[in-house]
């Protein structure tokens, strides 16, 4: 694996279909806000000092859910080499929320992109043990090729952005 | 077998061709071009490979010991375990949790295998399938024809049809779009409705109780969030020891099976999971209250766990690599090329262990062994010996009422039920020794009306094949006569040419091609008297007739291994005997020398050549435009780039097919039942050799099998390509 690891995501997240975007700290609401359709669900995301603009709902019920245009969660970590992120879904809702609405817009921190399985299975097997109830490599939009041709959106999102917390 | 099941089984292909050939064909095509675009891409495929087989040995090796150990932790986790013998246990314990709730499914093909929907409805439930391809199976009530892909037989127009009818939409569904749009609406009311959510499992950790589920479409993770009741079904096989176990796999699963680097979601639970639930006013409310069961189930698997030849069965991780490189598998599809439950090359293991050997012996003849799946398993799997095994099991439960009239008359070392097709073509080698005998006699005989319809009757020998025709002097007797031509002083090298029985007996042109191709080259060959290999046997089921034949051969050319004599082989599926198969049927110190002296014709050219022959002895090429079929084990043994090589460096123009198989696979496409199933294979091949770019070339192929199936097809004749350098 390169010594860029930000470079190798940015690539393989742009072959499954998945734009980049960079962003930092105090840019983060600036950024997210042009990414949201409304109406827009979302869990709060763990980093210090970022939080989700009122337009994001955190509390939703079903029709919330099922209505929503963007669903904004954090990644715990993502994988260079295959373009992929970590959901940990728990009781913050990280997993209705990432899976329901139209575009799945996952933010994850810098430190946080992996190189290469090795790196992330070394991570996740920690987690795990340490009660991480679930972990969703997820790569790319939810798809299928099941109704006689490819299909981008079957139960889960049609679209992923990633937001790459740069200092983070 | 009667003439009349023989013709059922016809009748039964022949519908299955035209009904979901096409659409099985396309997209197996697809998911066996990605696989090989998507392992290219993997640096270290092979000791990937190598780690996942590891892994899943020692698993299974300790399996009831991983079987505490996760009952132990999921039961911490907070989960229950509840181990099942077999698929009614199973079945009565799934419908206790559900207790007449509502339950959405995602794709399981072990609740497939216990056919928990139909209990589960008889006792109240209403079951969806979520995973789409399962939900228009569900609503077309029909069965997989594909591990992986369930619905891969079906086009979009058929489930635009389908759905049009069956829900009557007020617009009529048309694009895959649109189904798909359709379908995940339909269901979402399911996902909010349903209480209970089944999942299978890919791998479950015994160390961490996680389960993994490789899925592309969310509908896995729905099934698990959207309920208070998660029941995973998976087959005790499922457990690894250790959560980085999973990395081999999970880097190898999507690839081998439909050719993506990863799916979607490779989805990591370990259950009870804690995410927001839907309450019963449509709120999330807290998921702390999920219960989770985990259903493992044995249902004759700890049995095939003691069986030294279905244990590595239980290795598979259920890619589908090997049903979509199977030719005979993409052309016809899991209907055919499946038992009760599983489809494929593997499903032979599956179901003989799983439902028994009827089950198994229903489809298991569609593998030819033509091992094109053996490198494309990622977990090493020997899929064609699995199938040989199991055949053999088969032709051995048959009762032996014809004993009286074979003993004596065929001289393997089978009981008297053999099926007389297998039994006959399993004999070849005695076949074309008289044959050859009666010359030209035998070949007029064999070829006439009566004979051939008394054959079809008898032996299930498709007339429309025209018979192989026997040469009255055979390719030992010829060298006899002629003598070796280099004197062994000033040889290069000295070879024993293995006399196959098909070179021996009747394409002995190609034997005589390759003894003055190697004397060209300043080798000084010998052609000892060795009998069949043990192919032709083998590929009947009748190992220990093939084990027979393989001990002969290797005494008549252990002498010529031990004086430092290299071994030269003409028909590829005779050396790839040697290089596979000797391993299981010879003491080890004898398969292991025999494999390192011996070689295929043109890949000895090539070391001659590479090592100092002179070129100039072999014909030039002149840019003669040909098209080269390589032959399906040469292929598997990597033996191709040889001929390719060494015709391209005499100055040839090729062009090479990329067909898995010919279709022909020795008898196979002789067999009355099969004939049209060999037929449209073999299309497949001719259409890539009557492009413009290949319909005016000259054809060679490296097999027998191969060059009959093209001389069958083609108005070219085709020949051994070692023929083009013979002077």
């Amino acid at each position: 694996m390169s010594a860029e690891p930000i470079t190798t995501f940015e690539s393989s997240l742009e072959e499954v279909g998945v734009e980049l975007v960079r962003t930092s700290t105090d840019q983060f609401e600036s950024t997210l806000i042009p990414l949201l359709s409304t109406p827009a669900v979302g869990a709060p995301l763990p980093f210090e000092n970022v939080s989700l603009p009122d337009a994001v709902e955190t509390d939703p019920g079903v029709e919330e859910l099922e209505a929503a245009k963007t669903g904004v969660t954090a990644a715990g970590y993502g994988i260079a080499e295959y373009g992929s992120v970590i959901i940990q879904g728990g009781p913050d809702g990280e997993e209705p929320a990432s899976l329901y609405a139209d575009e799945h817009v996952a933010v994850v921190a810098g430190s946080d992109v992996l190189p290469d399985m090795d790196a992330t299975f070394d991570r996740l097997a920690e987690d795990i043990r340490s009660d991480a109830g679930q972990a969703i490599i997820a790569t790319g939009p939810s798809a299928t090729a099941d109704m006689g041709a490819l299909v981008k959106g079957a139960h889960g999102p049609v679209e992923v952005t990633v937001v790459l917390l740069e200092d983070r | 077998m009667s003439v009349d099941t023989r013709q059922r089984k016809a009748e039964r292909i022949r519908h299955l061709l035209e009904t979901e050939g096409d659409s099985v064909h396309k997209n197996t095509q697809v998911f066996n071009n990605g696989r090989y675009e998507s392992t290219a891409d993997l640096e270290d495929y092979e000791e990937l490979k190598d780690e996942a087989r590891a892994i899943k040995e020692d698993a299974i090796e300790r399996l009831p010991e991983l079987v505490n150990q996760v009952t132990e932790t999921v039961e911490a986790n907070g989960g229950t375990v509840y181990i099942a013998d077999d698929a009614a246990d199973a079945n009565r314990y799934v419908t206790e949790v559900a207790d007449g709730r509502d339950v959405v499914k995602s794709k399981s093909m072990t609740s497939e295998e216990i056919e928990v929907n139909e209990s589960l409805e008889a006792s109240g439930s209403d079951v969806w399938e979520t995973d789409l391809a399962e939900f228009v199976l569900q609503v077309a009530d029909e069965a997989p024809s594909h591990i992986v892909a369930p619905a891969i037989h079906k086009s979009r127009e058929e489930i635009a049809e389908l759905f049009n009818a069956y829900f009557e939409p007020e617009k009529p569904l048309e694009t895959a779009q649109e189904l798909t749009q359709f379908a995940r609406e339909y269901l979402g009311e399911k996902f909010v409705d349903a209480e209970v959510g089944m999942t299978g499992a890919n791998f479950v950790t015994a160390d961490t109780g996680t389960l993994a589920l490789v899925t592309s479409e969310g509908n896995a993770r729905k099934c698990v969030q959207a309920t208070d009741t998660h029941v995973a079904v998976a087959g005790v096989e499922k457990i690894i020891p250790r959560v980085e176990d999973l990395q081999p796999f999970v880097e190898l699963i999507g690839r081998s099976g439909t050719g993506q680097d990863i799916t979607s979601y490779v989805s990591l639970f370990t259950p009870p999971g804690d995410s927001p639930t839907f309450d019963v006013d449509d709120e999330l409310g807290s998921g702390d209250e999920r219960e989770f069961h985990l259903v493992l189930i044995d249902n004759g698997r700890m049995e095939m766990r003691e069986d030294d030849q279905l244990r590595e069965t239980l290795y598979c991780i259920r890619c589908s690599a090997c049903a979509n490189s199977c030719a005979n598998f993409q052309h016809v599809g899991g209907h055919a090329f499946g038992g009760e439950t599983y489809s494929g090359g593997i499903a032979t293991g599956w179901e003989a262990g799983v439902h028994g050997a009827d089950s198994a012996a229903e489809f298991n003849d569609l593998c030819t062994g033509c091992s094109r799946c053996v490198n494309q398993c990622p977990v090493n799997i020997d899929i064609p010996w699995i199938n040989t095994v199991v055949r053999d099991r088969i032709n051995r439960g048959k009762d032996g009422d014809l004993d009286f009239l074979v003993k004596g008359l065929t001289p393997d070392e089978e009981p008297g039920g053999v099926d007389l097709q297998k039994r006959l073509f399993g004999n070849f080698d005695t076949l074309a020794k008289l044959g050859s005998a009666f010359a030209p006699l035998s070949n007029w005989v064999a070829q006439a009306g009566p004979a051939r319809s008394l054959m079809e009757r008898t032996l299930g020998v498709d007339s429309r094949r025209e018979l192989p025709e026997f040469e009255r002097e055979s390719l030992v007797e010829w060298f006899k006569n002629r003598g070796p031509q280099v004197d062994p002083e000033e040889a290069r090298r000295q070879v024993a040419l293995y006399p196959d029985a098909y070179t021996n007996y009747v394409r002995t042109e190609r034997g005589k091609a390759a003894i003055r191709v190697l004397e060209a080259l300043d080798v000084r060959v010998d052609v000892p008297s060795a009998g069949e290999s043990g192919r032709a046997p083998l590929s009947q089921g009748m190992v220990a007739t093939a084990q027979s034949n393989a001990e002969d051969v290797y005494d008549a050319l252990a002498p010529a291994v031990a004086a430092g004599h290299d071994v030269v082989v003409v028909e590829p599926s005779d050396l790839a005997m040697f290089h596979r198969e000797y391993e299981r049927l010879l003491p080890e110190d004898n398969y292991t020398a025999l494999k390192n002296h011996s070689y295929e014709i043109l890949e000895y050219v090539y070391g001659l050549l590479e090592n100092g022959a002179d070129i100039n002895a072999l014909p030039d090429g002149d840019d003669m435009q040909i098209a080269y079929h390589s032959h399906c084990q040469q292929r598997t043994l990597n033996l191709e780039p040889y001929t390719l090589a060494v015709l391209e460096d005499c100055g040839f123009d090729v062009r090479t097919s990329d067909v898995e198989c010919c279709g022909m696979a020795g008898s196979f496409g002789y067999k009355s039942e099969y004939y049209e199933l060999s037929i449209d294979v073999g299309e497949t091949l001719v259409d890539q050799f009557t492009t413009e770019n290949t319909a005016d070339r000259t054809v060679v192929a490296s097999g027998t099998s191969c060059l009959e199936q093209l001389d069958a097809l083609l108005t070219r004749r085709p020949a051994h390509p070692v023929r083009l350098l013979d002077t």
